[in-house]
């Protein structure tokens, strides 16, 4: 870094680099990218949720003027999207077991919004008239929507393979004599409801052949390596396909698993010409992959002291109708299912079960919200029992450095639990004065979140950074950007090194063609590891620049300072970096450099025990809020919020606040007003009409508190927080409202109808 | 294509050819490659299509194109005068306002139309003004503050 060690920008807030063409509408996103001649692509959604198709009739669609042509699974070179199981852990990495998801429909519907065929036309309104003719003869079959009724014996089988998708275990010390030392066993059992994303922008793409046959796509994705089953579908090489990363409005963990890439894919294939497909808001509800549903039965044991000693813990993920990624969102679940607490003895046996409910998968979080909703849960119900605070309780059992974790590893880092808690509670205050016809409660929770991904998966990133001979600087890496300033973290890294302002560094798209692979834009892993590879390949650049200015200024390497696009000399000489980059590239002097970040790797788990090292490293917070329910109508208002993590470094603290904020206000939708509501296969509120998320007038100013303690694995120091910063909020808020009413809550959303229940029963 | 709609946006006068179910946001989209207001729901619950209608903050996925005849239409494309930021764009992009952009256009469009009419809100005021914007990635608590700094900046 600079011989002052002095960051110019990390450190500081500044506007993202791509913030001012946003205040002015420019971006183009995929759903407003056009093409001349550009067709438009409609999906045809299957009616039932568990159904046999017995036939498809399209003739009439074709025949409408402005169809160019509909395609079912019949027009899929390789109709089967392919999932390996993790399995027994050396038998993943082989492939053994595959679970897989029709691309279009064939002979039978797993839930209601299945895509069963796809539709090209001149004009929208063409495409979904074309839908209308289509004549699709189904036969009902009985489906199961409930993953506990799922696991039964005789219940209806949504895949031949049988219900249970997925185990994972932890066996960590003896919990029987776990449970034999404690003074207290308090038993529960904790659900989570399904939700939806709701990204501001649905899923979209625009996809055309090129001159020279490569098939391009411009797609809203948080992963660019969806090119790979774009070509598996269509069965051309890897290489005849060129996906670029659009600007997206938002992520979260939707568009981590395929949305429109293989469906706008097949379209323009087969027409040769562009095709946009973009859902609908009810589409986006219906056919995307949800948050899962989690049943989770929580025994714990403790003495009187406050100690925990053990806990045992069942959890239940429902699936929906395939597997996408939930068998990796339960491992999730499985690896944090302790929270940030020492536990000597720990038991967890987890289930992945198929229903005909839509299918589940990645969302902010992956598996740890639900776990957290528990641990947290059960945090604060034991600590009633115990008749201690859930403060005081929780800081008896906070982990250390050094404590091991429920698969046995030995914490490397420093939780800073016991800061983050004072902190959050002091800013909280002295609690309030008493109000007629309002119940006021505080809560808590504390989090550990992993950030990057499974230590055994050899992650990496690659990046690219160049001078450009005027002084300017590019970097190149295919980091899609949803809308969490990933972009903006690794500009601000390259300017940093290189000594340029922020206005001289520009980065291009996250393009399978043009940018080094960087991997997904998932597991909160961007800036640890892309924003790593940054690092590397712009200090390798900063070397070859140093080197030439100081030979040039006739100074010593290690006396020479990059700074505002200048090489200073201490005597104060100065040179601009556009004439250093010319001299450079004159007298062969490398003035750009590609570079690749390995994520540390460590042996997979033992699948039987889950013991082992699962990740390198984590996040911690803890997150504080004070609520008043209305005595006549249940009516829940967060009052105040604090939110409080260690972030490591924060690169620019005001980004780091948007994301602390942005998490808060999405766990306050999740605990309050959020739930995709199945009936019987049916989806009851595809819209965002009733499908409610929360207002201005719903979300308090939400205040953050950052520790910067530089343990973290990612540049300078820094932890992720993209995912983090969501995951204790829907405890949080519950918690809170149980303190407030007396009851413990251990479902949500909390509905006035479902507070007012509880209040009115005064019994959990 | 059956109807010829003459309004004026941002400042420019156009007559354009529309189909009898246009909205204005196709209006905008489709007619005058106008990209920037953007569509959320379709259905007028998010308020990322927000756009000012004769000073009035309308939404344009719900409003039909044949209502705009004879308007005066201003979308995001039509705050910044040649390189200078409006005020309100400004405090958006200096106070990290702006996460994945998809809202911002119509949280500014519903903001300059609470100032224009209110040009000293309180916090409470803004909130009540935005209630029907809905973001995704910043508990809006930034966004407001950039409201309110707008108050402060003039």
């Amino acid at each position: 870094m600079p011989p002052s060690q002095e960051f110019r920008i990390i450190g500081r807030s500044w506007p993202r680099h791509d913030a001012r063409e946003k205040v002015l509408g420019r971006p183009i996103y995929a759903s407003d990218f056009t093409m001349p001649g550009m067709l438009h692509g409609r999906a045809l959604r299957s009616l039932y949720p568990s159904a046999r198709i017995l036939s498809i009739d399209t003739s009439e669609a074709e025949k409408l003027p402005g169809v160019v042509c509909v395609l079912t699974h019949k027009d899929v070179p390789k109709n089967e999207m392919e999932m390996a199981l993790p399995g027994r852990m050396a038998e993943a990495t082989a492939g053994a077991q595959m679970a897989t998801q029709p691309i279009l429909a064939d002979g039978r519907v797993r839930f209601l919004g299945e895509a069963i065929a796809l539709v090209a036309a001149e004009s929208p309104e063409a495409a979904a008239q074309a839908l209308d003719l289509i004549r699709v003869e189904y036969e009902e079959l009985p489906g199961v929507y409930d993953s506990l009724e799922a696991m039964k014996q005789g219940a209806p089988k949504v895949h031949e393979s049988g219900n249970i998708l997925q185990r994972w275990h932890v066996r960590k010390g003896d919990v029987g004599s776990g449970f034999e030392e404690a003074d207290v066993i308090l038993e529960r059992t904790y659900h989570v409801q399904l939700l939806d994303h709701a990204y501001m922008e649905t899923e979209g793409g625009v996809a055309w052949v090129d001159p020279d046959g490569t098939l391009v796509m411009k797609v809203g994705t948080q992963v660019v390596e969806h090119y790979t089953d774009v070509t598996e579908a269509l069965q051309i090489p890897r290489n005849k396909i060129r996906l670029i990363a659009a600007p997206m409005g938002g992520g979260f963990g939707g568009r981590e698993d395929v949305t429109v890439e293989i469906l706008v894919g097949l379209l323009a294939w087969h027409t040769r010409r562009p095709v946009r497909l973009v859902y609908s808001r009810d589409e986006s509800i219906l056919a995307h992959g949800k948050r899962n549903a989690y049943v989770l039965r929580y025994k714990m044991g403790a003495k009187r002291s406050g100690e925990i000693t053990a806990l045992e813990a069942e959890v239940v993920s429902d699936s929906g109708a395939y597997a996408a990624l939930t068998p990796w969102i339960l491992y999730y679940t499985t690896a944090t299912a302790t929270g940030p607490y020492r536990i000597p003895d720990v038991l967890v046996d987890a289930s992945a079960v198929y229903t005909n409910n839509t299918f589940a998968s990645a969302f902010r979080g992956f598996g740890s919200v639900q776990a957290c909703f528990a641990y947290e849960g059960h945090m604060d119900a034991m600590a009633g029992e115990l008749g201690m605070s859930p403060r005081e309780f929780r800081e008896r059992n906070y982990l250390k450095k050094g404590d091991t974790i429920s698969s046995g590893w030995a914490l490397e880092s420093e939780p800073m639990l016991d800061e983050l808690t004072s902190r959050a509670w002091e800013a909280l205050g002295p609690p309030p004065k008493r109000e007629p016809g309002k119940k006021i409660g505080r809560g808590m929770a504390a989090t550990m979140v992993p950030y990057g991904r499974m230590a055994w998966t050899h992650d990496s990133s690659t990046a690219w950074v160049g001078m450009e001979a005027d002084g300017t600087a590019m970097v190149r890496c295919a980091a899609p950007d949803p809308g969490g300033g990933q972009g903006s973290s690794l500009v601000a890294i390259a300017a940093e090194v290189l000594g340029l302002p922020m206005s001289r560094v520009s980065i291009g798209p996250a393009d399978s063609h043009m940018a080094p692979r960087a991997g997904t834009t998932t597991a909160t892993r961007q800036l640890f590891m892309s924003g790593n590879a940054v690092l590397k390949a712009a200090r390798e650049v900063r070397e070859s620049l140093v080197a030439q200015a100081a030979q040039m200024l006739g100074a010593r390497e290690a006396d020479i300072e990059l700074v505002e696009g200048d090489a200073l000399t201490p005597d104060g000489r100065r040179l601009g970096l556009a004439q250093v980059v010319r001299e450079a590239i004159a007298s062969g002097r490398p003035v750009e450099s590609l570079a690749k970040y390995d994520a540390p790797v460590a042996d997979t788990i033992d699948p039987d025990t889950g013991q082992g090292k699962p990740f390198n490293d984590f996040t911690f917070g803890v997150q504080v809020a004070e609520v008043e329910v209305d005595e006549e109508t249940g009516q829940v208002r967060v009052r105040r919020f604090v939110t409080a993590f260690d972030v490591g470094k924060a690169i620019n603290p005001s980004a780091v606040e948007g994301q602390l904020q942005g998490g808060v206000g999405m766990g306050l939708g999740d605990a309050l007003m959020e739930e995709v509501v199945i009936d019987e296969g049916f989806t009851r509120n595809p819209h965002l009409m009733d499908y409610k998320l929360p207002t201005t007038l719903d979300t308090p100013d939400i205040e953050t508190i950052v520790l910067e303690s530089g343990q973290g694995l990612g540049p300078f120091g820094a932890k992720g927080i993209g995912e983090p910063a969501l995951i204790p909020t829907r405890a949080t808020i519950v918690n809170a409202v149980s303190d407030a009413i007396g009851v413990q809550l251990r479902e949500a959303p909390l509905t006035p109808e479902r507070v007012y229940r509880a209040m009115r029963s005064g019994t959990d | 294509m059956n109807q010829e709609i003459s309004l004026v946006v941002n400042g420019t006068s156009h007559t354009v050819r529309v189909g009898d179910h246009w909205t204005l946001l196709d209006l905008l989209h489709d007619a005058l490659d106008l990209k920037g207001t953007k569509d959320g729901c379709g259905e007028g619950v998010c308020g990322a299509c927000t756009v000012l209608v004769n000073g009035r903050a309308v939404r344009a996925c719900l409003t039909l194109a044949a209502y705009v005849q004879g308007a005066e239409v201003v979308t995001i494309e039509g705050l910044a005068r040649d390189d200078e930021l409006d005020p309100v764009q400004r405090t958006f992009l200096e106070l990290g306002a702006v996460q994945c952009g998809y809202c911002t256009p119509g949280m500014i469009m519903m903001s300059k139309a609470l100032l224009d009419e209110n040009p000293n809100p309180t916090r409470d005021e803004v909130r009540e003004a935005l209630a029907g914007n809905l973001c995704r990635c910043s508990g809006y608590t930034k966004i407001i503050d950039a409201v309110m700094a707008v108050r402060g900046a003039d």
